[in-house]
This record gives structure tokens, sequence and C-alpha cells, in this order.
């Protein structure tokens, strides 16, 4: 009797799951096709044109760059100060913004002990910190400070502050309580359990998002060029602006840009993959 | 020594540890036992403040430990050393720094965030470690070893915050028979040597008789037994365990040579049961 009104209730239950599957599915359906036209009635000229076109400024900076042959490479080292300059956006940026994140995290989870009150004013500040775009900060700073790399600096430090915070603190949330209770079995005070209990845990995570925060910091930095911040985004907005003629410069920067990201993409994921392997936490 | 007055745990509706009450006058080795939920473990937690309790007081030299706060009340976690079911070290850092942890609280909070330890420190880790017959894992990192050799590294970090007694949770319920019996030895002999009280929970009643000089027994948060292991009969427990007249211990018995009961000639702790 019992075994039958059980298994009356698992199969409606089953047919309830499969109505919301199927509602699920329409809704999404709907949202593409609905996204498609409206994009396509608001298109000036119509995506297949404008398709016809869409190489041609490529292929005269290729063409522009071919012509000014082994100088080239010299035009690529001539840029290099300001990559550099970019580089120092990123890592001063990433290094505040990160010190910071590990505060607010440290002072945003449950799970490790943090002030009751504190947790959600924390949490509200790293959703504000991350609210807003670095290019909205940098801006607004920009016309403060005026145009200088300190204000790009600021900007991505603050974002930073809140993206990693956050993902600092999800990791908090996942670690084993049971070496914290460990400590405070010993008599040790909060720090002493953050820094034993809790650090050893974490490092390697921490230091996983913090490379990749880097990845994206250099990508964050380059763009502020274009607001004034310096750095090679700023040489890359003015080759673009300068159009025909400067194809050459435009193509040494992309190139530049192109090989530096990478060699830190490469770096930074060899670096995370052992830290994840076998490292020791001290 | 230590005496508990009328301690209460409630959580919500239900009463985990009711009006418990019992002294412990000379270092003894106390075995705690009890049906899961009987509240044994909240009953030690409680001893070491990792659990707040609802009521009553806990006198050891004068002072109410239940009443202590901030630094205070961390001194006094040092001063009972806890030893847990799943060992609770930390498991990324070596054994020896595990070991010298146990000293966090005599340490100022800066210098140790930097790791600073004395040689001092190291070496009487060692020796703890040593004691234990483990100072041969010293450099490994804690997730390296296996449950027993954790379990007694977390035994040396007790012996390293020098304790007024160890308090240890179902120390042995995730061992094997060969480690339990290593682990239980070397609290004996803590015991023994340095005049500690010890108090366990235990999940084994052959363990409670081998190795304790008294047993208390617990039955939905209220003692229902307070009596040396030779009281301990098969109806005592029964009486313990709410069980009825199905109930063999021998069916679940973690003893080696057979039940502990008629056979405890292997282990150390019989004569020294008597004398204690």
């Amino acid at each position: 009797m019992a075994v039958a009104a059980l298994e009356q209730e698992i199969m409606s239950l089953r047919k309830r799951r499969q109505l919301y599957s199927l509602i699920g599915v329409l809704l999404v359906i709907g949202v593409v096709v609905s996204g498609y036209s409206k994009s396509n009635s608001m298109n000036s000229g119509g995506f297949f044109q404008g398709l016809s076109q869409f190489f041609d400024y490529p292929s005269e900076i290729v063409v522009e760059a071919w012509q000014s042959g082994p100088a080239f490479f010299g035009i690529m080292a001539g840029f290099l100060p300001a990559m550099l300059e970019t580089l120092n956006i990123a890592a001063v940026a990433t290094l505040i913004g990160g010190a910071l994140a590990v505060v607010l995290a440290m002072a945003s989870s449950r799970n490790v002990d943090s002030w009751g009150p504190l947790i959600p004013v924390t949490r509200r500040l790293m959703d504000i910190t991350r609210a807003f775009p670095e290019l909205i900060i940098a801006l607004f700073l920009i016309f403060i400070l005026g145009s200088s790399p300190v204000p790009a600096m600021i900007a991505v430090a603050l974002h930073t502050a809140g993206a990693l915070g956050k993902l600092f603190s999800e990791v908090n949330e996942n670690i084993d309580r049971k070496p914290i209770e460990g400590l405070s079995a010993c008599g040790a005070n909060w720090l002493q359990r953050i820094r034993y209990g809790v650090m050893p845990q974490v490092a390697p995570n921490y230091l996983s998002y913090f490379l990749l925060r880097l990845e994206i910091n250099v990508r964050a930095s380059a763009i502020l060029g274009f607001v004034g911040a310096g750095g090679i985004g700023q040489e890359l907005r003015r080759t673009i602006g300068w159009g025909q003629g400067a194809g050459d410069e435009t193509a040494a920067i992309f190139v530049l840009l192109f090989i530096t990201i990478m060699i830190i993409d490469q770096v930074s994921s060899y670096l995370r993959g052992k830290l994840v392997g076998s490292d020791r936490a001290h | 020594m230590i005496q508990f007055d009328k301690v209460t745990k409630t959580f919500g509706a239900r009463t985990a540890v009711n009006k418990v009450s019992f002294t412990v006058e000379q270092p003894q080795m106390v075995g705690v036992i009890g049906r899961s939920g009987a509240g044994k473990s909240t009953l030690l937690r409680m001893i070491n403040r990792l659990t707040p309790a609802t009521s009553g007081r806990i006198i050891f030299k004068g002072e109410d430990i239940l009443a202590l706060k901030g630094a205070t009340k961390r001194r006094w976690q040092r001063d009972c050393a806890m030893v847990f079911q799943q060992f609770n070290l930390v498991p990324r850092l070596d054994v020896v720094t595990n070991v010298m942890l146990g000293r966090l609280n005599g340490h100022g909070t800066l210098k140790s965030l930097f790791n600073i330890f004395s040689k001092d420190d190291v070496a009487a880790a060692l020796s703890a470690l040593d004691r234990l017959g483990i100072a041969q894992e010293a450099t490994k990192r804690a997730e390296e070893l296996s449950g027993g050799q954790q379990q007694r590294v977390a035994i040396a970090r007790a012996l390293m915050q020098d304790p007024h007694m160890i308090l240890a949770d179902e120390p042995i319920a995730s061992l094997d028979p060969m480690n339990a019996k290593i682990v239980m030895d070397s609290l004996r002999e803590i015991h023994e040597r340095d005049n500690k009280i010890v108090l366990c929970n235990l999940h084994t009643l052959d363990t409670a008789r081998t190795y304790c000089d008294r047993v208390i027994g617990m039955r939905d948060g209220l003692i229902v037994f307070d009596g040396p292991p030779s009281e301990l009969s098969t109806d005592v427990a029964r009486e313990i365990y709410g069980a009825d007249e199905s109930f063999n211990e021998a069916a679940t018995s973690t003893s080696i040579e057979g039940n502990g009961q008629t056979n405890p000639a292997g282990v150390m702790a019989p004569a020294a049961a008597v004398s204690g």
C-alpha cells in the first residue's frame, strides 16, 4: 500500500520535472529567436553587406607591415617601453588588489569565523567594487586626477579587490573546518587560526586565481590606454586614429601585445599547474 | 581537581547533556561510554569550550572555566588539550610544524604569523614525536601519514601544549585495531608517566575496561553509570546502551585477542587500572 503511494508520488514528481525542463528549453529558444530578429532589424547595413568590407582594414594593415620589411621589428622594439608601462600598471594593480582581496575574503566568510556583523558589509563592498568595470572607474579617476598611469592602476586594483575577494571567499567557504577546530582547541587566536588553519589550505587556489587575474589585468590595462591612462593602449589608439600610413605601427603593437599576453598566459598556466599539483604550503 | 556541577547543553528543544554532575578528584583515566547521540562529544567539547554550555559550572582550581572569556579562555583551551576522532591536523603543513602549533597560544601573534618558532619549540616537538615513536616522520606533510600516525601526531601536539588534562573524543574510532592499541597505549602512558587526567570518549566496551580507571556511562544526556570498570557488567552495558537480551559486545569488539573482558593479558593496562 505504502509502496504504491510512493510510486505514484515519484511518477508525478518525474512528470513535473519533465514539464519544467520543457518550459526551460522553450524559454531559451524564445530568447534566441527574438534577440536575433531584434538585432537584425536594428542593424544599419545588414549583416551580409558589412561582411564583404570586414577584411578591408586588416588587410591594409598587413600590407603596410609587409612593406616595411625588417624595419618592422625595430618598430616593435620601439613600443617596448609602452608595453612595459602597461605590464607595470597590471602588476601593481594585481598586487594591491590581491592584498585587499585577501583581507576582504577573510572578513566575509562564515566558514573561517569572520566577525558576523561584518560579513554582509564586506560582501556588499565587494559587490560595489565589482559592479563597476575598470573602464568606468578609470574614466572617473582620470577626470579627477588627470591622464597618467596612476588612476588606471587604482581603477584596476579596485575592480581586482572585488573580483578576487569574491573568488577567495568562495575558496574559503569550501575548506575543511577540522584544522581550524584543532587550532581553536589549542587556544590559538583568530589571526593564528587564519594563518595556520586557513592559509595552507587556500594558498594554492589563491595564487592560481591571482595569476589568472594578472592575465586579465594586462588586457584591461591595455584597454585603459584608450581613455588616456598611458601604456600600449594609448599608442594603439594613436596609430589607429592615424588611419592610413600608420598601419605598420598598428600591426607592430598588435603583434607585441599578442606575444606578451601569450607568454603571460603560458607562464601562468604552467605555474598554476605546479601550484595545484604538489607544493609545500609555507 | 575538576568538578562538574549540573552542566547542561540544549540544542533547541533537545537536551544533549542534562544536568551532569561528577568530580574527578585525582589524575585518573576516565572513559565515557554511551551510544551515538548520548552527549559524550558535547560534554567533552564543553570542557574545552569548543561548544558553549547552556548552564551549569565546571570548576577547575576554584575557577569556573565556563565563565572564561577572550585570552583567559584561550589559555584554558591550551591547558586542556583535545584529541579528535578525525585528528584535525593541518594536512598541508609538515608534521613538526603541526606539533609546534600546540604552542601557538604561548606566542605573540605577530611573531607566530611569520612562522617563527624557536629552537626550543623544534626540540620539544621532536621529543614529543619521539615519545610517540614517529620522530622519523617529522618532515613529511601531515596528509601523507596514515590515520594511526596522524592520530599520534595529534597526541604529540596535545603534549606540546603541556596541558593539565587531555580530552580525547573517540580517538580510535577511525583506526584499525593495531593502531587503536598504539594510540590507547600512548594515552595510558601519558596518564601514568605525566600524572595527567585523561578523559576519553570510547565506542568499545573492551577498550574502556582495559584502559580506564573509571567508566562513566551516558544515556540521553544523563549519567547512568559511574564506577570502576570491574562493575561494568553486561547487564550494566545493556542499561547504558538501551539494548535488549540479544546484545553481545563480542560481536563488534575490536580487540585483536578476542573479547578483552576474558583475555586482557596482552595489554599493559590492567595492573595500572587497579593501582590508579
